[in-house]
């Protein structure tokens, strides 16, 4: 009896926190049919949102790729002072609120900030512009990457690296031959769920973009600029396009996990 | 040859290396014999260059190698975990260095098939090291590190991961291949059982020192320390003396020379048989073969005598 009281209140949690809400968006979006959901995804306002959000994900993916592996390996293989407190900053980043982060970086990368003021005068803005929005969404998805790969690498050790090193190899050929085909599965895990996380990010984007619109308007800055706007149609539309490819991210994401990288 | 000069080596405050000093003959079959911690797996890898000494110098082929990274020594080394490239073939395994060195795939093909040849391993060149049993890694992991043609071989407890059976085979077939093969091999082990069987030559090392130098033969009966003699096989001790119980003879009537005591255990062994004395309070084990036995036929509770067989190698033990 227990049991299925407790798989019914599992299912009632779920269907209104998660079922009820994003099949409502769906509904929402097609009650009209397909033809207005087509012209508001094609709006000009939207395909420049949507090119902003690509953008910023990729940078922020491909510096959090490089930056985690070569932490992971930091971490992993090194000890030195102050790696504990290198450990907790690096889970300090998803912890702290990011409209907390959003107004640091503009505490530090503002016009009228030092560094920030010094980077204006050589022509680079970073607040109120994509370089911001970059910084800020790397800033939210730092440990997913690191946290991914290290205990992988942790695993399977130094001494596959080594012997590449008695065999010939550089120390850099080595890592790239050897350790890294050996972590590829955990950094393609990491990788899509940094990619996850920077496609949705809201607050720490929201805080540093100024939302200019069709300048510094991501699609979930999109969503609720048109809600506010009453153009309901292309906030469903967007928010379905980005549930849809958030199911998709989930979907690669299942593929990746069960592959154990260390037999 | 490997000349080892007066190295040194600390990890914080753990010595492992303490002036150590060898000369490792060209083409020779060298075993690093001792208790684990010994330091012998540490100077296995700064003969390799894996590890760096912190005062002293390493000679390879009389070059001065003590500076040289592990790329340009010209070693191969296995591990005793076989540090295999889980995500290659064993193919490719073997062919790694080749590839590294850009030698011609033709070439890089004659190659790995003769050496997995020789290692008995044709039939799994396209098979993961996952799909091999530890035997077969280890044997792949010798032919990957014997591809790149080393002046050196080097071996860090190469069986020691290996259950009891396999292990013997592969002794016997580590022999085999240095008859073939000539390389300078190195091998750690803290199994004097398979030093003695494998190398031509052993150097004992215990706490960071070497304690002898020699050929199997030579430390077994003639051992330089109490502890090289009970390292290297079984001792027990009559009247402040260190023998081999093979080397003890057991008499039934009292004789010259011969020390009265009381049969508390006879165990058969097989082959061999085991007695155990006490002299005067002081337990003393004899081995005697099955016929020997027979032959004196006591049981526990009889009175003997005992005394060292003439050729004996005895230690008067100094405390």
């Amino acid at each position: 009896m227990a049991k299925y009281a407790l798989r019914a209140s599992a299912l009632i949690y779920l269907l209104f926190l998660l079922v009820l809400p994003v099949g409502v968006i769906c509904w929402k979006t097609f009650a009209d049919g397909v033809g207005p959901v087509v012209e508001s995804l094609s709006s000009p306002s939207a395909l420049h949102a949507f090119k902003v959000t690509a953008q910023v994900a990729l940078f922020a993916v491909l510096a959090n790729t490089l930056f985690g592996v070569g932490t992971a390996v930091l971490l992993v293989r090194h000890d030195f002072p102050g790696k504990r407190i290198l450990n907790a900053l690096i889970d300090l980043s998803i912890a702290v609120s990011p409209v907390v982060v959003g107004l640091a970086l503009i505490l530090v990368y503002g016009r009228f900030a030092p560094v920030g003021g010094w980077l204006s005068e050589r022509g680079i803005d970073v607040i109120f512009s994509i370089p911001g929005m970059v910084l800020a969404t790397i800033f939210v998805s730092i440990p997913l990457v690191i946290r991914a790969v290290a205990p992988v690498l942790q695993e399977i050790g130094i001494e596959q690296e080594q012997a590449a090193w008695t065999l010939g190899a550089r120390p850099w050929q080595a890592f790239l031959r050897v350790t890294l085909p050996g972590i590829r599965w955990a950094l393609a895990y990491g990788v899509v769920l940094a990619l996850a996380r920077s496609l949705g990010e809201y607050g720490a984007v929201a805080v540093v973009s100024g939302r200019l619109v069709d300048q510094t308007q991501t699609a979930t800055l999109l969503v609720e600029e048109r809600f506010q706007n009453f153009d309901p149609q292309t906030a469903y539309a967007t928010a379905f396009a980005m549930a849809v490819i958030a199911v998709g991210t989930l979907l690669l994401i299942n593929l990746l996990r069960p592959k154990e990288d260390v037999q | 040859m490997i000349r080892v000069d007066r190295v040194c080596k600390t990890f914080g405050n753990f010595v492992a290396l303490e002036d150590v000093s060898v000369d490792i003959p060209t083409g020779s079959l060298t075993a690093l014999l001792g208790p684990s911690g010994g330091g012998k797996s540490t100077l296995l890898r700064i003969i390799a260059g894996l590890e760096q000494a912190d005062s002293g110098m390493i000679e390879i082929g009389g070059e001065d190698s003590t500076r040289v990274p592990p790329q340009r020594r010209n070693v191969g080394f296995v591990f005793q975990h076989y540090a295999a490239f889980k995500h290659m073939t064993v193919f490719r395994n073997v062919a790694f260095g080749l590839q590294i060195r850009r030698t011609p795939k033709a070439q890089i093909r004659r190659r790995v098939e003769e050496l997995l040849e020789l290692v008995h391993l044709e039939q799994f060149a396209q098979r993961y090291p996952a799909q091999l049993s530890g035997g077969q890694r280890q044997r792949m992991a010798l032919a990957r590190a014997l591809a790149v043609e080393p002046s050196v071989l080097l071996l860090d407890e190469p069986f020691g991961a290996l259950d009891a059976q396999v292990r013997k085979e592969l002794r016997a077939w580590l022999r085999r291949l240095h008859d073939e093969v000539h390389v300078t091999t190195v091998f750690v082990t803290h199994d004097q059982e398979e030093a003695m069987e494998v190398a031509d030559s052993i150097v004992v090392m215990a706490e960071g020192k070497v304690r002898q130098v020699g050929s199997p033969d030579d430390l077994y009966e003639r051992p330089a320390s109490d502890f090289v003699m009970s390292f290297l096989g079984p001792v027990t001790r009559v009247d402040g003396e260190l023998v081999r119980p093979h080397d003890l003879t057991v008499l039934r009537d009292p004789t010259e020379g011969a020390i009265g005591g009381t049969v508390q255990r006879v165990v058969p062994l097989g082959f061999e048989v085991r007695i155990d004395i006490v002299i005067d309070g002081v337990p003393v084990w004899a081995q005697l073969t099955r016929q020997e036995a027979r032959r004196l036929g006591v049981r526990a509770g009889d009175t003997v005598y005992v005394r060292t067989a003439d050729h004996a190698q005895v230690r008067s033990l100094s405390a």
